[in-house]
């Protein structure tokens, strides 16, 4: 057989999804089919007994595909994994039906075993859905592709059914009689209907109740995990250090910003936008020194060399506030406008005279304001004894190509 | 009962405070750090009690916090300020999430400060939003120049839609960490001038129904 080099898969025996042998799954990948459709055609030909011998002969003759011969052995709790014996059982009572059939009405072209064939064509579908693995997909599937999919084979079923019940008794001129007969049953179908969905809605929702719980029991889990690695931890070192209020408070602070950020984290990412990155910066500096910091961000972009340059800076800033300051917070104000990004960060701490800060310490001209300058940006510091100090940073924006 | 034209700021009557917080040990923290400066007449855990207490203790003020057992602060402001709409409110949270603290300012809360402010500071605001005027925090005004900062979108209103430069302007130092007196030597403007401001802002905020200001609080979830 000449075997098309890409997308037909080559014919082999199925291993996931057989009844028999795996011919007839096999047989549908290869052509493409619903393994139904295989299945009921082979079962057809079998009638007058050609399709047995198919049958035969292709199971000896195609391997069994090796690929999900490995899988199979590799997970045996596989859901796919066995026979589904209620459907083979299913097959074998068709074909001996239609057997039956065949001999009783003593020829394929009879019209009325065509409408047999037509019902028992579309039981086959609807009974289908029931076998246990599909009703599984059913029922916990939330895609609308796999719902609308089995509607529509649902319904197939039911049209085939109605069509082969309705010519059976058409030919078997049965109609007028049957009328009262067919009243009788749908009036009973439809009060079992009536009984039976409210039952069945009850256990679709019994079971997404019983997910929705699942999925609440895992979050409390990771919270207590989360609260005991984190919370208690800290809150017993503030119990042994309770007598350095500067570390206890340090402690709270951490944890606090910690807790924090893990309840309403953000999606950004810390290293790629300017309002994460000056918040981590703050964290930093205030865990390292002890002093709060409070930053409140208005707007964001993304980062760039100069605007990583500002941030260098603005820890400095923060830095030196913390270290000779005196204060006992300070206020981090990052703003991202249009064209420029602005960082002020304010103490209201001892402050100095700029006069007196000698040409070589780096602190303030080297790392703000020449850092600022040379990437094209720029600092101004106001600042007298006593009133504090306000850093204030500017850089313009990099316009977005 | 408080009268339109009482100032407390003038160190003459004392406001009268309802502090309204499910963490008892808070409560009593706040009442023992407020001391003097203003007058406690009554507490309460939860929306149910709050609204009792404060019908029948009519405060100056209340201290609410923002997250409260049935309903949450905005629970309490609904039902309080319907029948009582002389009463002011402070916004008081650890939260922080920008969701719930636009949200208890829209509701009719005059000023929104963190848990974390100093007893003496707290006294001020609490002073302030007594005599009427608002009190931002800089974390407030961060989200509300965040809220009403450009967007492609016209403004529904032009005159709630949009912050003047002046406005900006002071809410740009508020967020930078500027107390009232010094925004004020700051732009050169009275003290008055900077309430008056403030005012206004929070009158757009609680009025505009600017869609953004909603969409930004659920999409943005600033800490």
């Amino acid at each position: 057989m000449a075997v098309p080099a890409t997308d037909t898969p080559r014919l082999t025996r199925a291993v996931e999804g057989r009844l028999l042998g795996g011919v007839a799954a096999g047989l549908a990948r290869h052509l493409g089919l619903d393994p139904v459709v295989v299945r009921l055609a082979l079962m057809a030909l079998s009638v007058g007994g050609i399709g047995v011998a198919v049958y035969v002969a292709l199971y000896f003759f195609v391997p069994e595909d090796p690929e999900e011969k490995e899988k199979e052995s590799d997970e045996p709790g596989s859901r796919r994994k066995g026979r589904d014996l209620s459907q083979v059982v299913a097959y074998v009572g068709l074909a001996t039906g239609l057997g039956v059939l065949f001999l009783l009405f003593g020829g394929v072209f009879d019209p009325l075993l065509w409408f047999v064939v037509f019902g028992t064509l579309g039981g086959v579908i609807l009974w289908q859905h029931a076998n246990p693995s599909q009703r599984d997909e059913w029922m916990t599937s939330t895609v609308g592709g796999a719902g609308v999919k089995g509607l529509m084979r649902a319904g197939a079923g039911v049209l085939l059914v109605v069509v082969g019940v309705i010519g059976f008794l058409v030919f078997q001129e049965q109609l007028q009689n049957a009328r009262a007969g067919l009243t009788f049953a749908f009036t009973v179908l439809a009060g079992i209907a009536l009984i039976v969905a409210p039952w069945i809605i009850g256990l679709i929702r019994e079971r997404d109740q019983e997910r929705r719980e699942r999925i609440r029991n895992a979050e409390r889990a990771e919270l207590a995990a989360h609260i005991h690695d984190s919370v208690l931890h800290t809150l017993t070192l503030i119990q042994r250090r309770a007598e350095d209020p500067r570390e206890v408070q340090r402690l709270a602070r951490v944890q606090e910003r910690a807790l924090r950020s893990w309840l309403y984290q953000r999606p950004a990412d810390a290293d790629t936008t300017v309002s994460p990155a000056l918040e981590r910066v703050a964290a930093e500096v205030e865990e390292e020194h002890g002093i709060p910091i409070e930053v409140v961000c208005v707007g964001d972009c993304p980062m760039d060399d100069g605007l990583a340059a500002m941030l260098r800076a603005a820890r400095e800033a923060m830095v030196n506030a913390s270290k000779y300051a005196r204060t006992e917070n300070i206020s981090v104000f990052g703003e991202v406008d249009q064209e420029e990004v602005l960082v002020f960060v304010r103490d209201r701490g001892a402050g100095f005279d700029m006069d007196d800060i000698p040409e070589d310490r780096m602190g303030v001209r080297g790392s703000i304001l020449g850092r600022m300058e040379r990437h094209g940006g720029s600092a101004r510091i106001r600042t007298s004894p006593g009133e504090g100090t306000e850093v204030q940073l500017r850089m313009p924006r990099i316009p977005e190509a | 009962m408080a009268d339109e034209s009482t100032s407390f700021s003038d160190g003459g009557a004392v406001p009268r405070v309802v502090i309204v917080d499910d963490h008892r040990l808070f409560r009593s923290g706040v009442r023992g750090e407020l001391g003097e400066a203003v007058e406690v007449v009554g507490e309460a855990g939860d929306v149910d009690s709050a609204v009792h207490v404060i019908g029948e203790k009519q405060p100056d003020l209340v201290l609410l916090d923002v997250h409260l057992p049935g309903g949450g602060g905005v629970e309490v402001l609904r039902r309080v300020l319907a029948q009582h709409p002389q009463i002011r409110f402070l916004a008081l949270s650890v939260s922080d999430a920008a969701k719930d603290v636009i949200g208890v300012v829209r509701g009719g809360a005059r000023g929104y400060v963190t848990k974390t402010i100093s007893g003496r500071e707290l006294a001020d605001a609490i002073v302030r939003v007594a005599d009427g005027d608002a009190v931002f925090s800089p974390r407030l005004a961060g989200f509300v120049l965040d809220a009403f900062s450009a967007t492609d979108a016209p403004p529904v209103d032009p005159e709630l839609d949009r912050l003047t430069q002046r406005e900006r302007e002071v809410l740009r130092h508020i967020a930078r960490g500027y107390a009232y007196k010094e925004v004020a030597k700051e732009l050169f403007i009275s003290v008055k001038t900077v309430e008056t401001h403030v005012s206004s802002v929070l009158r757009k905020l609680q009025l505009s129904n600017r869609h953004e200001l909603s969409r930004w609080a659920t999409a943005r979830r600033l800490v």
